[in-house]
């Protein structure tokens, strides 16, 4: 049997692939893995949580009880956008689960994390691990703090922190 | 300032009333622990060369300062959030614990919903409601940066609110902070008064005497309704509990506050409440430097 996705309402994802009724709808196995994949992310690190979708591909993380479907305006955060090539987790995911990342994460000087929080795009040769998109940190007292998600390609890291969450800070 | 001259009888030093009232607020934060220690949140703000001071009566509430509280790296990353002190105390009274269900009815922007999720370890539900659609988006957004993955919003009126979206049909504790005439934000918005009029303070009591009602109904026997505004108006406080205390089961109980405040009244422009309403707290601008506020803890008694 399978359904539309029905953009209006959340849907609590399928467990694996053999429970889906959606087309195209990604698994909660599927999540895990690439957070644990892709950055390293320990997959028990999602125990306690649901994940959802609403929207199309648009994924949500929340940990307090519901049913689904759920007609509601939100549940928790969103956290990863999937129905797509590459997909991509958000800002507030990486900021919220990121310190948990051993992979993919590009260390920025403070100036250069500056430029990320404020939303540009820069050259950033040194870079040797996989394109796509990374997880940008920085050093806050002595340990490393996710700052946000950017999509690294020919040299240059582009900054994908929303407009409404960029931020002019101070030197 | 000519409304607040009819609480010249029940504010002790009126003066000192009046002179905070005129003095412009500081920037408080709430440290939001839901993605930082407090250790770590003030270890980012002393890297950026930000000076604070934490509250006595919570190390959570810092008073900071910066002229652009938004734009520092400790707010960025959402270890902060701008929250005014005397805001930041329904939460703390209503007491939420790990893993119960919570509510807010009238939850938007969301500093309190997000505290109350920071309060429970972020594991539980907290159901972040607000009748106002515009104002869900910023719920939305600070729900989000401040990583409070418990929340769960709704948009209703709170006065007939359906628990049937959800699989429980009731709460262990809800927080009531209720729409009101603003009185006590004279300091940060010094329009605040502007629309003051008796008939807007009773239609908002109005209001208000529908909302703590559906509240009580909805939250179980045993359970906790906090009751708060950032009004002095008695009509928008006392006598809203005292409603309460009329139709619905519940009682006004004790709590502690290590902030200065007042009695709740027992009486006001020629009616008496009841003498439980004591236990309620009129926090005053000239008490602790802030802005103004009432809260009344309730226990719901069937």
């Amino acid at each position: 049997m399978s359904h539309d996705n029905d953009g209006q309402r959340f849907d609590r994802l399928p467990a694996t692939a053999d429970e889906r009724t959606v087309e195209g709808r990604a698994t909660r196995e599927e999540v895990v893995d690439y957070f644990a994949d892709r950055f390293g992310i320990p997959p028990e690190t999602f125990d306690a949580y649901t994940f959802w979708e609403k929207g199309a591909g648009k994924i949500w993380l929340y940990g307090g009880e519901a049913s689904t479907p759920l007609e509601i305006e939100a549940i928790g955060m969103t956290c990863l956008r999937t129905r797509q090539e590459h997909w991509k987790p958000t800002t507030d995911f990486v900021q919220r689960f990121g310190r948990a990342a051993t992979d993919c994460v590009i260390d920025l000087e403070p100036a250069e994390a500056r430029r990320f929080a404020a939303g540009e795009d820069q050259d950033l040769e040194r870079w040797d691990g996989d394109w796509g998109y990374l997880i940008a940190a920085h050093e806050i007292d002595g340990e490393r703090e996710p700052i946000g998600v950017g999509l690294y390609v020919h040299g240059e890291l582009r900054s994908m922190v929303p407009k409404g969450r960029q931020r002019d800070l101070e030197p | 300032m000519e409304p607040l001259e009819r609480y010249r009888p029940i504010v002790d030093d009126f003066e000192a009333f009046m002179a905070a009232c005129r003095r412009p607020l500081g920037n408080a934060v709430r440290v939001n622990t839901i993605k930082a220690s407090v250790d770590r949140a003030l270890a980012t703000l002393e890297e950026e060369g930000l000076a604070y001071e934490q509250a006595d009566w919570n190390p959570r509430v810092l008073d900071l300062e910066t002229d652009s509280p938004g734009s520092t790296w400790a707010s960025f990353h959402g270890f902060t959030h701008g929250q005014e002190e005397v805001s930041a105390v329904p939460p703390v009274v209503l007491d939420p614990q790990p893993g119960e269900r919570v509510w807010d009815c009238c939850a938007a922007p969301g500093g309190k919903a997000t505290q109350l999720a920071a309060l429970m370890d972020d594991r539980g539900t907290v159901v972040a409601n607000d009748n106002n659609l515009g104002r869900i988006s910023a719920l939305r957004f600070n729900a989000e940066r401040l990583g409070a993955t418990s929340l769960a919003v709704t948009n209703a009126d709170a006065r007939n609110y359906s628990l049937s979206r959800f699989d429980f049909d009731e709460f262990d504790r809800t927080l009531v902070d209720a729409p009101c005439s603003c009185e006590g934000t004279i300091r940060k918005n010094p329009d605040a008064l502007d629309n003051w009029s008796p008939d807007h303070i009773s239609s908002v009591a109005g209001i208000q005497k529908g909302i703590i009602r559906r509240a009580i109904q909805a939250t179980r026997e045993g359970g906790t309704v906090v009751y708060s505004t950032c009004t002095f108006a008695p009509e928008e406080n006392e006598a809203v509990v005292q409603h309460a205390m009329d139709e619905e089961d519940c009682r006004v109980v004790d709590f502690d506050l290590e902030l200065d405040h007042a009695p709740g009244l027992t009486e006001w422009d020629g009616r008496s409440f009841d003498s439980s309403l004591e236990k309620a707290a009129r926090i005053y601008p000239h008490h602790n430097d802030t802005g103004g506020f009432f809260v009344a803890k309730l226990e719901v008694t069937a």
